[in-house]
């Protein structure tokens, strides 16, 4: 195999196993500071169990998103040197600005979260939680400001030529608000939420069908199902407006997407499908005309298809990307129906007397995790054959003094360090969830005083 | 080129990428050392105050590194893309180290078992002596200089690495970190344990002093071209002098009970070591062996003059920042380590 091919195998792995566990750190920030937050308000111990199994939970997927992701920023240099050579003048900025205004809050305040419980006052203690979160948020920012920038690329102009040629930076601004910045950020916080919130659900549902942990189980679900139920709903028109974006700024990915292929015909938006990419033909369940009433409220518009780019320029998966996609959507959808049938049925009182939605639940924390992953790679490989989109090739974004059994070396290096740590993981995970939000110091019965007026805990 | 207060925009990022990579020597420093003689503890009780002296604070000193990284990358893309690319295999060593040390202090409270705790007990020391040594010799390397061809790639293979130079820097700065972790550690115990750190921190001290002095003295006989800078500018002696008298100064401290300034003698002997490599290799970033004019310099490998611009004013935002923040956390756990219920 050659060392484009490993590179961007090992490229794909390694980001693709780091980013199990940044998404669920924002999204479980977010419901550390509202579960803290609660406790802050009301005073009522049973918030501050809470809060604390879920830091316990949030230490060990923190501790393994800040070893995997380490490699990411260093693998820009080991096997893209072209690339980091070509980009560092735009990309680098965002990077340093990454460190030192997100990485540093939130590994500095993580102490205090995580060690700070009896150091620090309950105020101190919140607001690093707090500091935690936005630490997280602003990393979040800068990475994806930098691959946005590839994806739509602006603010830059283009020095030297060939191989020494390089995106240098002319307004800042216009950098960090390309085209796609703002609505593909949004679609990626969106989707933390929704994974950290899954992540509570489920452990909570667990606790539910087995009858363990009830009086904190029960509101644990609500605060999460909350949580779950307005993003997924926020999702579905800040994912309509990053698509209306990748039509504008990328046809040939929207393209790949829904598998279109003629310039002069209306696009159809399939709900399920393969694309035959020899044949150019895409069968499937669709709406006929469905992508064209998207983009331009009109079931007959012509939309720009894969034949109008020459084959070299556009993705050469464009099944897979179609595939992925379509996961991603269909999960999106998916998530929307459950939270909301979920919070139907707490209105009529039976949510947790419904044993079967809480299998579901229990197992939906897979949901977010699939749809975050397949959204990555739609977005990845539609890119294709661009690693700065239109600007420069990813077979050109090598490093020159790589040799494929260095990358063979790494890449065997790396699948059997993650599957360890994968499966470690997993063990920790699962043996924290059986030992459930007991504390030593903090016995089981609850403060019944508290639960009639707050909505949440009663139920 | 535009300059601020006489100094041009790339020396003065040379020199907050400087600063950074010694906030992260002298930070992790304690920490990787803390690691290294993690098995010189004995005792259960002992390992696991250890843990919980760096526990707090380590992740956040393994940010500076993230930082460097960052720095490099957006002030001299050129190096930054050479030096990682050339350093594949060591760099890949090194990252995974990371990665076991951080889930090893993260995982070894997880069980109260024996075996699972000696098993993350070893793996996380040796991770920590591996990254030291990684460190040292990528660091050795790179002060010696490396073959480059015209487009500043590296055109040697990673067995060259292991050079008699690289080697001795890569089991200095091991020694140095160990001293460095013994006398932290020490600041943070009590009783017997405060005693028998102070004794191993005496005794890193010597090693140290052993191979430091042995490195110097290769370094002088056959990589003339690091030397030169020093001898013919004798006003820089005073960064070899300043760290002489920082050593010195450690075994008398620690005999005094005086455990932090011990500790701020061994970060300034880490910082002294780092600015005489620096003012040894300055202009250069990575120094051609094979032909100068290929060298990677603080001028042909820097991004723009626009993004240095853009560079200066994220740091001057943002140290500042970091420097409350990172000494607000050192405050909120100073003293001696207590165990609770939340500790490793």
């Amino acid at each position: 195999m050659d060392v484009e091919i490993l590179s961007r195998v090992q490229f794909a792995f390694t980001i693709a196993f780091h980013y199990i566990y940044p998404p669920l750190s924002i999204g479980l920030g977010l419901i550390l500071v509202i579960m803290e937050g609660m406790y802050l308000r009301t005073g009522n111990k049973l918030y501050e169990r809470m809060t604390r199994f879920w830091i316990r939970i949030f230490a060990l997927i923190f501790g393994i998103g800040v070893a995997t992701g380490i490699i990411m920023e260093f693998e820009f240099g080991t096997n893209w040197a072209t690339y980091s050579r070509y980009v560092g003048d735009i990309f680098g900025s965002a990077l340093a600005a990454e460190g030192i205004f997100a990485f540093a809050l939130e590994s500095g305040f993580l102490g205090i979260l995580l060690f700070g419980w009896n150091r620090v006052g309950p105020k101190v203690h919140f607001f690093s939680t707090v500091m935690v979160f936005f630490g997280s948020l602003f990393s979040a920012v800068w990475i994806v400001v930098a691959n946005s920038w590839q994806q739509t690329p602006a603010g830059y102009h283009i020095v030297g030529e060939g191989m020494n040629a390089r995106a240098e930076i002319t307004d800042f601004w216009a950098m960090v608000f390309n085209p796609s910045s703002v609505d593909r950020l949004l679609h990626v916080w969106i989707g933390a939420f929704l994974a950290g919130a899954f992540l509570v659900m489920s452990v909570n549902a667990y606790y539910i069908i087995k009858k363990k942990h009830l009086e904190i189980a029960r509101p644990s679900f609500k605060i999460a199902l909350l949580v779950a139920t307005f993003f997924s709903l926020a999702q579905l028109f800040v994912g309509h407006r990053s698509a209306e974006g990748v039509a504008k700024y990328q046809p040939a990915k929207l393209a790949a997407m829904e598998g279109h292929y003629d310039s002069s015909a209306a696009a159809d938006m399939f709900l399920l499908g393969w694309v035959n990419d020899k044949t150019q033909t895409t069968s499937g369940i669709k709406i006929p005309g469905g992508l064209s009433f998207l983009l331009h409220q009109d079931f007959k518009a012509p939309v720009q298809g894969l034949n109008a780019i020459a084959p070299a320029d556009r993705p050469g998966q464009v099944n897979a990307v179609f595939q992925f996609y379509h996961i991603m959507v269909a999960i999106g959808m998916l998530m929307i129906g459950l939270t909301l049938f979920a919070c139907l049925q707490w209105k009529r009182g039976k949510l947790f007397e419904m044993r079967w939605l809480m299998l579901v639940f229990a197992w939906a924390v897979l949901l977010p995790q699939i749809a975050n992953q397949a959204g990555w790679f739609a977005a990845e490989m539609g890119r294709q054959p661009w690693v700065v989109y239109g600007l420069l090739r990813t077979s050109d974004a090598l490093s020159a003094t790589v040799k494929a059994e260095q990358v063979v070396f790494s890449l065997i290096l790396f699948l059997l360090v993650y599957t360890t740590l994968l499966a470690l993981f997993l063990y920790l995970l699962n043996k924290k969830i059986k030992h459930g939000p007991v504390d030593a110091g903090y016995p089981e019965p609850i403060d019944e005083g508290s639960k009639r007026d707050n909505p949440i805990l009663s139920h | 080129m535009e300059s601020f207060l006489g100094i041009d925009h790339n020396v003065w990022w040379f020199l907050v990428f400087g600063a950074v990579i010694s906030g992260y020597a002298i930070l992790d420093g304690f920490d990787l050392g803390a690691g290294a003689l993690h098995l010189f503890l004995k005792k259960e009780q002992s390992r696991r105050i250890a843990l919980n002296a760096i526990g707090p604070v380590w992740d956040g000193n393994e940010v500076w590194l993230v930082i460097g990284g960052g720095a490099l990358f957006a002030g001299f893309p050129v190096a930054y893309a050479a030096i990682f690319s050339a350093f594949y295999v060591p760099f890949f060593v090194f990252l995974v180290g990371l990665i076991w040390r951080g889930v090893a202090i993260e995982f070894r409270s997880k069980e109260p078992g024996r075996i699972w705790r000696l098993t993350w007990d070893f793996i996380y020391s040796f991770s920590c002596i591996v990254i030291a040594l990684s460190l040292g010799l990528m660091l050795g390397n790179v002060a010696q200089g490396l073959p480059l061809n015209e487009a500043h790639d590296y055109t040697g293979s990673w067995t060259s690495f292991f050079n008699p130079f690289s080697i001795m820097v890569a089991v200095t700065t091991l020694a140095l970190f160990m001293m460095h972790g013994a006398i932290f550690l020490a600041m943070k115990t009590e009783n017997r344990l405060y005693t028998k750190l102070t004794i191993l921190a005496k005794n890193f001290t010597i090693f140290f002093v052993m191979t430091f002095a042995i490195t110097t003295v290769y370094t002088l006989l056959y990589v003339p071209h690091l030397s030169d800078c020093i001898k013919s500018t004798p006003v820089f002696f005073v960064f070899p002098l300043i760290m002489m008298l920082a050593i010195a100064n450690i075994p008398r401290l620690l005999n005094k009970g005086r455990y932090r300034h011990a500790f701020v003698s061994s970060a300034i002997t880490i910082a002294a070591l780092l600015i005489m490599v620096a003012v040894e290799i300055f202009p250069n970033l990575l120094y051609a062996v094979n032909n100068p004019a290929n060298s990677i310099t603080v001028h042909n490998a820097s991004s723009s003059p626009k993004t240095m611009k853009i560079l200066l004013t994220i740091a001057l935002i943002g140290t500042p920042l970091v420097a409350i923040y990172t000494s607000f956390v050192f405050w909120t756990f100073k003293g001696k380590v207590k165990l609770d219920e939340m500790s490793y």
